[in-house]
């Protein structure tokens, strides 16, 4: 990187990817800065993992070019795997290989110098030393990932590509994974991460929600509500249930959830939700307060699918 | 940017600590040379015996009578009747009815007595030269003993003459009168192609279908690096198949090994990396492990039939012919044959050297365009 600070780690325009004929992802763009956490939120089937793989060299994009951690995506994308760590959706180390034997391959594969101690060394810090003669198909989900982890760390990677890191691994891990990646990015290792997990997502600094092949919002996590501009209305007080079955389906009512005692009731077009709470602001058993969408709200709204205004149908 | 040695390295290492803990896999390479060579050298091709043999008798005497009994206790031979001529001769063997018909001239005594060394004649139906050759092989040793038996009082002298009567023996439909030696040489092909072939095709399929070909793809591997580092574990289960096919040669089936070893040698590592880079090629192809053993059967099919293993390569039509040039296990049948049974040296063996260089070429070529370093 020659100007660490100005130019981003990737910069890609017009990225398209097409499957027997089917537009995977289409027109994608992204810049992502140094020491960023970028995080790729969308549904299943969304190009999310497509995008993962032609920013590393895996796929050749059929339009679209630009640059990732200064090398040409189309040309020099073995320079590229060089500088980059990546994880993938499934765990895709040896099985029939040793934790030590997988750790050490993927040393000799990067050619990463004083190759035993660091293996050692990378052995110690996962916890994993005693039992680093373990074949790594005996490994339960949250050591698998955590093994994928060091092994796409071994040679120091300025950039983390991370595939759905955390699908089925229990809480804790996923909280202890999450550390390690804050640590890895204040260090300045940029990640970009793909996720399924609203408790994720709020982990990132950047956010790019992708749906049908296409970016549909992309920008700091923290003006994504904005961005969204979802209205909501908590309601507080007794029978919430009944009132959650009936606002459910009303227009305008996009998304009712609930948050500890109260409900969350939201929804994009703020005059046709406020038309349809009406009816149920004079209740007396319900407390009824107008308040700035959080991210969780946004989150599961966007999560949910329930994003037509954004989606163009393409019926993918 | 060249080639890593130590990612070629890291590739060979990985692939040996696979195959140790592949014990099944590991088995099969050492057990399918053995029961191809028991299957094709015993029960197969095994020397055939009690062959239908019928009689053209124009004098019966001592000798005549002597020598048709010896044929009987020989056991290659079960004499079942008598034909009138010729043309007779023709037609039961052209039928397949008998495998062999004995002509004992007129005047035979006679001659032997005289001292004019007549000779029988036997006709064999040679068109399965497995099934002939070692029976119409009995036949002077059999004249031999006849005359042995028989010189005895007055025509003692006869010992003397290990001559007295010959066998001259017509190998029909198939004058070159190939040896049940042939099978056994050509075995080596067979085993080392379907072997090679079919366990490399699934090594680096199976790479796909675990996912963890993805990983092998994000790391800057290069085509060259994967190929080698894959390919060359096999080279030595190569080696060790060769090793099992040679204890079982000399040992079980007493085949010579006459000309020199290290033109052999060379023609063998050819022939190993050609199958190898041949699975190469065929695992760039097969979507998972089950296409790829398909089309390794596919591929032995051929190979087989069309290599000269089974039928002489002189006698397939000019299209079998042609096929067969393409199948590298055509030159090394002919290597293999060349050196054990003929005692052939290098120079003999330069065109089918060079045939196998330019399949290699070509087939490494093939493999190296269609290997993808991409999931597209």
């Amino acid at each position: 990187m020659s100007t660490p600070t100005q130019q981003p780690v990737i910069d890609v325009s017009g990225l398209v990817k097409r499957f027997n004929g089917k537009t995977v992802v289409d027109k994608f763009d992204i810049q992502v800065p140094k020491g960023a956490i970028y995080g790729f939120l969308g549904p299943n089937g969304s190009g999310k993992t497509t995008t993962i793989r032609m920013l590393c060299g895996l796929l050749t994009p059929d339009a679209g070019a630009g640059s990732c951690l200064g090398y040409d995506i189309l040309r020099q994308s073995d320079r590229i795997k060089e500088h980059v760590g990546y994880m993938t959706q499934r765990f895709s180390l040896y099985e029939d290989l040793t934790i030590r034997e997988n750790l050490d391959f993927m040393g000799r594969m990067y050619k990463i110098p004083a190759r035993r101690a660091k293996v050692s060394e990378a052995l110690e810090t996962l916890g994993l030393a005693d039992r680093s003669g373990q074949l790594a198909g005996e490994l339960s989900g949250g050591w698998k990932q955590r093994l994928a982890l060091a092994a796409c760390l071994l040679h120091d990677p300025d950039l983390l590509l991370l595939d759905e890191p955390t699908a089925g691994v229990d809480p804790k891990a996923r909280r202890d994974f999450w550390d390690e990646i804050r640590r890895l990015s204040d260090e300045g290792v940029t990640v970009l991460v793909s996720t399924h997990y609203m408790d994720e997502a709020i982990q990132c600094d950047n956010i790019a929600y992708i749906a049908y092949g296409e970016k549909l919002i992309d920008g700091p996590a923290k003006d994504i509500p904005q961005i969204v501009g979802l209205a909501t209305w908590r309601v507080e007080g007794t029978d919430l249930a009944a009132l959650s079955a009936q606002l459910e389906g009303k227009p305008g009512v996009e998304q009712v959830a609930r948050f500890g005692s109260a409900l969350h009731v939201s929804g994009t077009d703020s005059e046709q939700l406020e038309a349809a709470a009406k009816p149920f602001m004079d209740d007396t058993r319900y407390k009824w307060t107008r308040q700035p969408a959080g991210l969780e709200e946004v989150f599961i709204h966007l999560m949910s699918g329930s994003t037509d205004n954004f989606a163009k149908d393409k019926a993918a | 940017m060249g080639i890593s040695l130590s990612r070629f390295l890291a590739i060979l290492m990985k692939e040996f600590i696979q195959m140790r803990r592949d014990r099944m896999t590991f088995a099969m390479m050492i057990a399918i040379p053995i029961m191809q060579l028991m299957l094709f050298g015993f029960a197969i091709n095994s020397d055939p015996r009690h062959l239908p043999t019928l009689v053209e008798v124009h004098e019966s005497g001592p000798f005549a009578r002597r020598f048709l009994a010896a044929m009987e206790t020989s056991t290659y031979f079960d004499i079942k009747g008598t034909v009138a001529n010729a043309a007779q001769t023709d037609r039961i063997l052209k039928s397949g009815d008998a495998s062999f018909v004995v002509t004992i001239p007129p005047n035979f005594e006679r001659d032997i007595i005289r001292g004019d060394k007549p000779a029988l004649l036997v006709a064999a139906d040679a068109s399965d030269p497995a099934t002939s050759g070692a029976a119409t092989g009995a036949l002077t040793i059999l004249a031999q003993n006849t005359i042995n038996a028989l010189a005895i009082g007055p025509l003692a002298y006869l010992a003397s003459q290990p001559d007295a009567f010959s066998v001259i023996s017509h190998q029909r439909y198939n004058p070159a009168g190939k040896t049940s030696y042939n099978i056994v040489p050509g075995l080596l092909a067979v085993i080392i192609s379907m072997t090679m072939v079919m366990i490399t095709a699934i090594a680096i399929v199976r790479e796909s279908e675990r996912g963890t070909m993805e990983t092998l793809l994000a790391t800057p591997a290069r085509a060259p690096e994967v190929m080698l580092g894959k390919i060359i574990p096999y080279v030595l289960i190569g080696y060790v198949q060769t090793c099992v096919f040679f204890i079982l040669a000399f040992w079980v089936f007493d085949v010579p090994f006459m000309g020199p070893i290290w033109p052999f040698l060379l023609g063998l590592n050819l022939f190993i990396l050609v199958n190898l880079a041949l699975g190469f090629l065929f695992s760039t192809v097969a979507k998972n492990q089950m296409q790829a053993m398909q089309m390794s059967f596919f591929y032995m099919l051929p190979s087989i039939l069309l290599s000269g293993f089974m039928f002489p390569f002189a006698a397939m039509p000019g299209w079998a012919q042609t096929i067969g040039i393409a199948i590298p296990s055509t030159h090394f049948m002919r290597i293999i044959r060349k050196i054990m049974l003929k005692g052939a040296d290098l120079g003999d063996i330069v065109p089918d050297m060079r045939s196998l260089v330019i399949i290699l070429a070509i087939v490494t070529t093939l493999a190296m365009l269609r290997y993808k370093r991409t999931l597209d």
